[in-house]
């Protein structure tokens, strides 16, 4: 699982990205996709940064996170917000999307901190339950929140909508109603680069001195803390980080479709999300992009069966679970892996010799 | 070496799951030249427009879709076969009828609200077939895709109606999907016509959107002056779900409208998703505050536990549901002796004596073994009423959706249409896609609707 000199399969995912889109670019100018491939663009991406970013929880931290889908609320919520409210002050769609974005990572990282502060401090599986709890709170709370901006600001009220917002202003979360009539601002573009700006601090993370001492939490936290690395400070970093990430993925979600309500962010998207990982294979990134691709498109592909798709689905799931862990394909993805780290050195030793 | 084959190996294997997928709604994946061919004349004629629904649509765009049909079918469109063979009743795509229009919809057709999707697919299907057996010049191709009640699958069901090439839409069953597809609806000029989405968002802002149900404040205010000038009860209690657009939307104008009526508003209790199954709170709370009739503004789950707790605990006040209730009866695992006496609020009442009602109601039972709810009479309602309008227009099947669009904005606004719901004076339509419909007033007695007037 050790990614230390895996530099090459950065490289690779990296290729994968940036090939697809190329691929899909052309496809789109062709009008050779079709409309559902066509809306399924952006979710996507969305899905693809959500599963790297609990990827690097779950995968280079090593604690488990049930509640990935509050973080994704949390910016789908606030980033959606912002940009609902900055309609008339920023007429530039992309601006203000990217503007949405960073508010959305913002809230999402504070809301990851402030989560961290008791739990990372515990040791064991504290973490997968109060990530489970918080992501039925952040449920909760934006079932029951009524938000609404006119000319005399931002108006805040739970449970009953008091908020007074003026006639001129708008009442932008409406409880259980949730945000409607959002204007469509995200792109496929917009997804891609999120994807790779996502896959840029990951890589960079883990590679640096700080992702180093991250795995060595994950691999030993009795050795790392004996060898002073602060257990929480880094785990915090690794946290704080994919809490971020899954904030703008909620929100480049989120603006994709004219609604969103709190209740499409469940317990059910977490675990979905954690399927991507899973399947993907811990701490493998370019895994994890496959992974949220295929499984996306996967009950799509299968619409024409109509009925037995989910069963189809299912059992598809079970077979890649079996596939991936046959002893014959992990033989092969070692000897792939190993052969990537032999040419490495090789290339090392060469550049030593010069 | 090794380690790019495998990365080319990965790369195509992606890319080819990309292509099953563009092909997910025609017959057969294209694997030799001729389909292509047939393709790109269609797409040339438009290559600076990547969206080609966004513009009003060219005759070749709306073909290109169904090249690969027709060919598969071996002879072109151009001559019409007058032999209508009825349908296959249970097929979700149905043999494709000659000179048809395209209708689709999306709906819960499984998960939690699939009765509603069913019941809508079901009540559609009878209409169009009754309509292609007849000698209507007006023949339709219905196929309903599956939504979940979810709004992102509602939209991926809809991409996938468009790629099929609906030119005239049903929209979506439930409130929430529906908002999202009528966005996109809206953006594609596809005219749509939802049986049962009734939340205000569906229809606001969008001008070719229309519904068939009321809206929900429009039930709510309606709820709480059947009670009040029935005098069925002065100390309500209120039970509602607080995470749903549809209950909330009906509780907040029932208790305006209950202030307006006199009536008191004892205890308003709610409940959520994650805790749909124990009632004793709320039902406890309605009975220590002396109500006497309890409000139950949800679907027909919940409303069944809580029927099953007040009664094992001994509670028996007045109930009194709204649409959402529809279908209690017909729930597997329901006693539904339970639901002796309880009363709702339905545009559509299948014990009429009516002749057409009648009629639809052996059908329905005849092909799925049930009683048809109010879902299934609004599909039904929305195939005919898009039947009068297109005859009106003159519209034929090889317009393209934008230009029927136009057309059936003017019909809808025009019309009056008499159908299963709604009253003897017919239905119409305003500018905004409101229809006017008044809700009747059912109790049910010995397991079955009965008009409370």
């Amino acid at each position: 699982m050790r990614k230390s000199s895996s530099a090459p399969f950065h490289f690779l995912t990296y290729f994968l990205v940036i090939g697809a889109y190329a691929a899909l670019q052309v496809l789109q100018a062709r009008g050779e996709l079709s409309a559902t491939m066509r809306g399924m663009l952006v979710p996507i991406c969305a899905y693809v940064v959500m599963a790297v970013s609990l990827n690097l929880t779950v995968g280079v931290l090593g604690e488990l996170s049930l509640g990935h889908a509050g973080f994704m609320s949390v910016g789908a919520f606030l980033g959606t917000s912002t940009a609902i409210a900055l309609q008339d002050a920023v007429p530039v769609p992309g601006v203000r999307l990217a503007i949405a974005l960073v508010v959305a990572a913002l809230c999402a990282a504070v809301a990851g901190f402030l989560i961290g502060i008791p739990v990372l401090r515990l040791n064991g599986d504290y973490l997968a339950i109060v990530t489970l709890a918080f992501g039925e709170i952040i449920k909760a709370i934006f079932n029951n929140l009524y938000l609404g901006v006119d000319a005399k600001g931002v108006h805040v009220s739970l449970l009953e909508d008091t908020t007074n917002t003026a006639a001129d202003g708008r009442l932008i979360i409406q409880g259980p109603m949730g945000i409607g009539g959002i204007q469509k601002i995200s792109t496929f573009t917009a997804g891609f680069i999120l994807i790779l700006i996502s896959l840029i601090v990951i890589f960079n993370l883990v590679g640096s001195r700080a992702g180093r001492a991250i795995m060595a939490i994950r691999d030993n936290p009795i050795a790392a803390q004996s060898v002073g690395v602060n257990l929480i400070k880094y785990k915090m970093m690794a946290f704080v980080v994919s809490a971020a990430l899954a904030g703008s993925a909620g929100a480049l979600f989120a603006m994709n479709y004219s609604t969103v309500v709190a209740n499409k962010f469940d317990f059910n998207t977490s675990i979905l999300i954690l399927v991507f990982v899973v399947l993907g294979g811990l701490g493998n990134m370019f895994g994890s992009i496959v992974a949220a691709a295929v499984l996306t498109i996967l009950p799509e592909a299968l619409r024409p069966i109509a009925e037995y798709r989910m069963l189809l689905y299912a059992v598809l799931l079970i077979v890649m679970m079996l596939t991936a862990n046959h002893p014959l394909v992990k033989a092969i993805f070692n000897r792939f892996r190993q052969t990537g780290q032999i040419q490495l050195e090789t290339d090392d030793e060469e550049k030593e010799a010069a | 070496m090794k380690k790019k084959l495998l990365c080319v190996l990965l790369a195509l294997s992606m890319l080819f799951v990309l292509a099953a997928c563009n092909g997910g709604g025609a017959p057969e994946p294209a694997d030799d030249g001729t389909d292509t061919e047939a393709n790109t004349p269609g797409n040339s004629a438009e290559p600076a427009t990547p969206d080609d629904s966004a513009t009003p649509a060219t005759p070749d765009d709306s073909a290109a879709p169904e090249d690969g049909q027709a060919e598969l079918s071996g002879e072109t469109t151009p001559e019409p076969d007058t032999t209508h063979a009825p349908t296959p009743t249970n097929n979700t795509t149905p043999a494709p009828v000659e000179d048809a229009f395209k209708l689709g919809g999306t709906g819960p057709l499984t998960g939690g609200a699939a009765i509603y999707g069913n019941a809508a697919k079901n009540g559609a299907q009878i209409a169009v077939d009754e309509i292609n057996a007849s000698d209507s010049a007006v023949k339709f191709e219905l196929r309903y895709e599956d939504d979940a009640h979810d709004a992102e699958k509602a939209v991926n069901a809809y991409n996938s109606l468009k790629d099929w090439g609906m030119q005239i839409s049903l929209g979506s069953v439930t409130s929430k999907p529906a908002e999202a597809t009528s966005a996109e609806s809206f953006a594609d000029s596809i005219f749509s016509l939802t049986p049962s989405a009734s939340s205000p968002a569906t229809i606001a802002g969008k001008d070719n959107v229309f519904q068939m149900c009321f809206t929900d404040p429009n039930q709510g205010t309606a709820s709480a002056e059947y009670i009040g000038t029935q005098n069925l009860g002065s100390r309500i209690a209120v039970i509602w779900k607080s995470d749903d657009v549809y209950s909330k939307g009906i509780r907040d104008t029932f208790l305006e409208e209950a202030d307006a009526q006199g009536l008191q508003v004892v205890s308003d209790t709610t409940f959520s998703d994650g805790n749909a199954t124990d009632f004793s709170v709320q039902l406890n709370d309605a009975k220590n505050n002396e109500a006497d009739l309890v409000f139950l503004p949800m679907y027909y789950e919940p409303a069944s536990l809580i029927l099953a707790q007040a009664s094992a605990m001994g509670y028996a006040p007045k109930w009194f549901g709204v649409d959402g209730m529809d279908g209690i009866l017909t729930m597997q695992g329901f006693d539904a002796s339970l639901a002796e006496g309880v009363m709702l609020l339905t545009p559509f009442n299948a014990d009429s004596t009516d002749e057409k009602t009648a009629a639809f109601v052996a059908e329905y039972e005849k092909r799925f073994g049930e009683k048809p709810n109010q879902f299934a009479a609004d599909a039904y309602d929305c195939v005919y009423a898009y039947c009068q309008a297109l005859t009106a227009a003159n519209a034929t099947s090889d317009m393209d959706a934008a230009t029927i669009n136009g057309l059936m904005k003017e019909q809808f606004t025009t019309m009056t249409f008499y159908g299963l719901t709604g009253t003897e004076s017919g239905l119409t339509w305003d500018a905004s896609g409101a229809v006017s419909k008044s809700p009747k007033g059912m109790v049910i007695t010995n397991g079955a609707y009965v008009g409370m007037d």
